[in-house]
């Protein structure tokens, strides 16, 4: 078995707030292969940006790892100082995040910021940089990359200027990139698009990807894997087919069963009823047993961890001793 | 009230010691003024208990001091310390005043130039341009002279309380009408304020019961920095002589007074006035500073 | 009044001048601009049925959503509402109170100052409906048919999740008992999960008290759950207009045929997608002929000159040139 790249153990982020420290993530491990792709699915709060923005190292103060570590090919890079972090930030970890203009400078064009990103991290002169930048630009799908070269961000569209943030994700050759919701701002069609590409890209070039989104629509053609969060914990992780169509946790199973099919019209969909507890308020033992359908004795006062559960992992009492 | 002790505000001030220094200071100064007929050891306006006898008496820690007096008295013979509680109300008064006008007429112009949009907004905001570029205490003189030539003498001096809350509160208002608008605006197009006119409530309704209280935390914030403002502006125009009639003098007139005696040795006349007014207009921005920076989401 | 013809909308436009400010416009030499955010659509919606609008962002849906309800006049045709000018009829409160509106964003649409009971009672007042102590029992009522307790009503809408408030949105709307219910992406705010408790609400509501809805969705598969006919639009139009099932079992127009290839498979059968290329283009400055036809197989020179008109095929309405000439079936 290959060595994975990237390694999370036992991750727990808190934030010191007045009125005590809220667990925004706790317990969190997984791990990523080079060339695989690892879907993380979860309701607005679950906790999936948050485990991205702890791996890129950029959290929003005041929250901050309490434990756990996070290596990246063997290395520990969660507690890196800010100059050594930045380096891998570009070189070995490229960022995509939902919105295209938070990553863009506006005051530069493509080009510049294209040309920049890779000078820094390689080892390769600006007019090298500059031919390998139309190349990206060509590669993500922009039409007349050697003129649109020198644009500025406001001048491409939406779905064209998430391409640009593609290529500048790309173009230092990281080893691994961390998407956060990346066609989540776009049209369904700009969506299937932007996501083809990633595909192909990911796959042509070997590098993984965590992919964080709540479309289960896109993990389910793009991932390999899926990690599906629940208030700050990992309920489940498995093979991509397994976890949508079989789903062993019953938070899994009510999160696939309420997506509406397109296949066919049902009188009632399945619902979960209540919602996701807020990190103020994580009930003890399983934090999903207010809402579960299956909840026994057991789930209300012990935590369950991930355990086996057939060809996933669950974190669910259901599970124990089978 | 639990509620409040419980809040983020409540928070940041009890977290904050310069706030609570200044807030501290600022009560003083305000219950000192609003109560100076109680707290007061003596009337200065009560012409029959001064003595000019005792004009001129130093602090009572120097040497000439009389205890009588803490902080001296003036030519007149009145107890400074007195004259500076009664001369603090007047200030705090035509201050507060004026910050009241202003607020009011800013508030109401920048929602109506925000809700309406268009014409009515390009209107507005174009008297507010040409209002910003005058400096204050130019249209203030502007208003007095104008009443004082229009309005015979007795007359003027019944009235010239509120000619300077009106000169000091009409230079302000453009202030608080940008700010109102600029939330107007952002409120205009939210979502509950389309629910309000699907179901037909009237503009006026809308925009006093739905966007009037979503727009009023930065007006607090303003209106408070400007509180310092306008009592510097009266205290400004009493010292030139053409704010607050001499009968009813505020911290300014004080000043002006004992500027007459400054190089004559008798400094404290015009030093503790001027010592009270920058401690109140100091203390009044503290607070005002604390409460923007509180207010905002982005520095939290 | 006949209940086949609740609702129409006969050939309604609505422009929106664009045009940067009068000195700007002269330095530059520019004209005036206008944006065709809806371009002549007409569609009747019948008592107690669901009239879904399905497009990407700028199609101008939303627009629609907002002239049915009267928060912005049409610029060219006209609202029918139960037989009368939706204008007209919105100058009368006993027909305002008929109408109802809920929107996309739970965190906008309830004021933040007000508590729950009062943003509830607003209709309920507005149309003195009730007085007194009857306004809070109805705004209780109206609280428990959407599943929240009447003692929900004393707190502010910042203590409740997303899904909670746009209960709360829906339970507003519903006091003033309203027959015609736009409902503006109402759960593409929500999780998943909670989409779906809003969605089994609504339908449930709408056979409870025979509500007609018009559903405005980016979402083909919210939208198949919902409609019982469905409006495809792009730039401003309506490309196809079919009842749910129709829709689904044999779309006609090329445009949306290529929304449900782009629609990612969550069953992983392995189907191979072709994501249709370009980008919308502008409203401000649409393409000639058929809107559709810079990214559009099977377009020729027709389409690039001609715009098509709606006609029947079957009961799909379809404005589409390669259907007329039977070109479509050779794909």
């Amino acid at each position: 078995m290959a060595a994975p790249l990237l390694e999370v153990r036992n991750l727990r982020v808190e934030f010191p707030t007045r009125r005590g420290i809220l667990t925004a993530l706790d317990d969190v491990s997984f791990s990523i292969e080079p060339g695989e792709i690892l879907g993380v699915v979860g309701e607005s709060g679950a906790g999936k940006s948050m485990t991205g923005a702890a791996i890129i190292g950029l959290l929003e103060p005041p929250g901050r790892i309490a434990r756990g570590e996070i290596l990246l090919n063997g290395r520990r890079i969660d507690a890196l100082p800010y100059a050594e972090l930045r380096r891998i930030r570009g070189r070995e970890i490229g960022a995509i995040f939902q919105d295209p203009l938070t990553t863009l400078n506006p005051l530069y064009s493509v080009g510049q910021q294209l040309v920049e990103t890779m000078t820094t991290h390689l080892p390769i002169t600006p007019d090298e940089a500059r031919r390998r930048a139309i190349g990206w630009l060509e590669q993500v799908g922009i039409p007349a990359a050697a003129q649109r070269i020198d644009a500025y961000p406001h001048e491409f569209s939406g779905g064209m200027r998430q391409r640009v943030v593609i290529a500048l994700a790309l173009c230092a050759e990281p080893k691994l990139i961390v998407a956060d919701e990346p066609t989540t701002a776009l049209d369904v069609s700009i969506q299937a698009q932007v996501i083809a590409l990633l595909k192909t890209l990911a796959r042509d070039k070997g590098t993984a990807m965590m992919l964080i989104t709540h479309d289960m629509g896109v993990i389910a053609e793009t991932a390999d894997r899926v990690a599906v969060m629940y208030a700050g914990r990992i309920a489940e992780i498995g093979p991509v087919r397994q976890v949508v169509l079989h789903a062993r946790h019953p938070y899994s199973q009510g999160l696939m069963g309420s997506i509406p099919p397109l296949d066919r019209r049902v009188e009632r969909l399945a619902q979960i009823d209540g919602s996701m507890p807020r990190l103020t308020a994580i009930p003890p033992g399983c934090a999903y047993n207010p809402r579960c359908p299956k909840v026994f004795g057991r789930c209300l006062g012990d935590r369950p961890d991930l355990m086996d559960a057939g060809p996933t992992q669950a974190a669910c009492w259901l599970y124990d001793n089978v | 009230m639990r509620r409040f002790f419980d809040s983020d505000l409540w928070y940041s001030f009890s977290r904050n010691p310069v706030t609570i220094v200044s807030a501290i200071v600022a009560i003083l100064l305000v219950a000192g003024a609003v109560l100076a007929p109680v707290v007061a050891p003596h009337n200065p306006f009560d012409l029959a208990s001064l003595n000019l006898m005792d004009a001129f008496k130093p602090p009572a820690w120097t040497a000439d001091g009389d205890r009588e007096y803490p902080l001296g008295t003036d030519d007149q013979g009145r107890d400074l310390f007195s004259a500076i509680l009664y001369g603090a109300r007047i200030s705090l008064l035509v201050g507060a005043a004026a910050v009241l006008f202003s607020t009011s007429l800013g508030v109401v112009v920048g929602l109506a130039a925000g809700y309406f949009g268009g014409f009515v907004d390009s209107a507005l905001m174009r008297i507010a341009d040409i209002q910003l570029t005058f400096p204050s205490i130019l249209v203030a003189l502007l208003v007095d002279g104008v009443v004082r030539a229009a309005l015979p003498r007795e007359v003027h001096d019944q009235i010239a309380l509120y000619v300077v809350i009106f000169a000091i509160g009409i230079s302000n208002w453009p202030q608080f009408a940008r700010t109102v608008r600029g939330s107007t605006l952002v409120e205009r197009n939210k979502e509950y304020v389309q629910a309000a006119r699907v179901i037909g409530i009237s503009s006026p309704r809308i925009i006093f019961s739905h966007v009037l209280p979503n727009v009023t935390g930065p007006v607090l914030v303003i209106a408070t920095l400007n509180l310092g403002f306008a009592v510097l502006a009266e205290a400004t125009l009493s010292f030139l002589g053409v704010g607050v009639p001499p009968t009813q003098p505020s911290l300014g007139t004080l000043i002006r007074i004992g500027n007459d005696f400054l190089f004559s040795g008798e400094w404290w006349i015009t030093i503790f006035p001027g010592a009270a007014l920058v401690l109140l207009v100091l203390s009044v921005n503290l607070l005002g500073d604390w409460l923007r920076d509180a207010l905002n989401p982005r520095l939290r | 009044m006949s209940d086949a013809r609740f609702i129409e909308a006969l050939d309604i436009a609505r422009y929106f001048d664009v045009s940067r400010p009068l000195v700007q416009r002269l330095i530059a030499r520019e004209g005036r601009r206008t944006l065709k955010a809806v371009d002549g659509v007409s569609f009747t919606i019948p008592k107690g049925t669901t009239l879904s609008l399905v497009g990407e962002s700028g199609c101008g849906k939303s627009t629609i959503a907002r002239m049915m309800v009267g928060l912005y006049r049409p610029t060219r045709g006209e609202v029918v509402f139960d037989g009368r000018d939706l204008a007209e009829a919105r100058g009368q409160a006993a027909q305002r109170r008929r109408m109802q509106m809920i929107f996309q964003d739970p965190y906008a649409s309830l004021n933040p100052r007000w508590r729950v009971r009062d943003i509830v009672a607003e209709p309920i007042r507005a149309f003195h409906i009730a007085r007194g102590d009857e306004v809070m029992e109805r705004v209780g009522e109206a609280l428990t048919q959407v599943g929240l307790s009447p003692l929900d009503g004393q707190k502010f809408p910042h203590e409740f999740s997303g899904g909670q408030r746009q209960r709360i949105s829906i339970a507003r709307a519903l006091s003033s008992s309203p027959e015609f219910l736009v409902c503006d992406e109402p759960t593409s705010a929500l999780d998943v999960s909670v989409q779906a408790q809003i969605l089994n609400l609504m339908k449930e509501l709408q056979q409870r008290l025979g509500l007609t809805y018009l559903f405005i969705s980016h979402n083909l598969a919210v939208v198949r759950q919902v409609s019982d006919r469905i409006g495809v639009m792009y730039l401003g139009r309506i490309v196809e207009n079919a009842p749910s099932e129709v829709l689904f079992g044999a779309p006609r127009h090329p445009y949306t045929r290529a929304l449900m290839e782009a629609i990612p498979d969550l069953e992983m059968t392995g189907r191979i997608r072709v994501p249709v290329g370009g980008e919308v283009p502008s409203p401000i400055d649409p393409p000639s002929g058929c809107p559709f036809h810079p990214r559009c197989p099977l377009a020729n020179d027709r389409c690039r000159a001609v715009r098509p008109e709606m006609l029947a095929a079957g009961a799909t309405l379809v404005a589409c040139h390669a259907v007329e000439e039977g070109r479509e079936a050779q794909r």
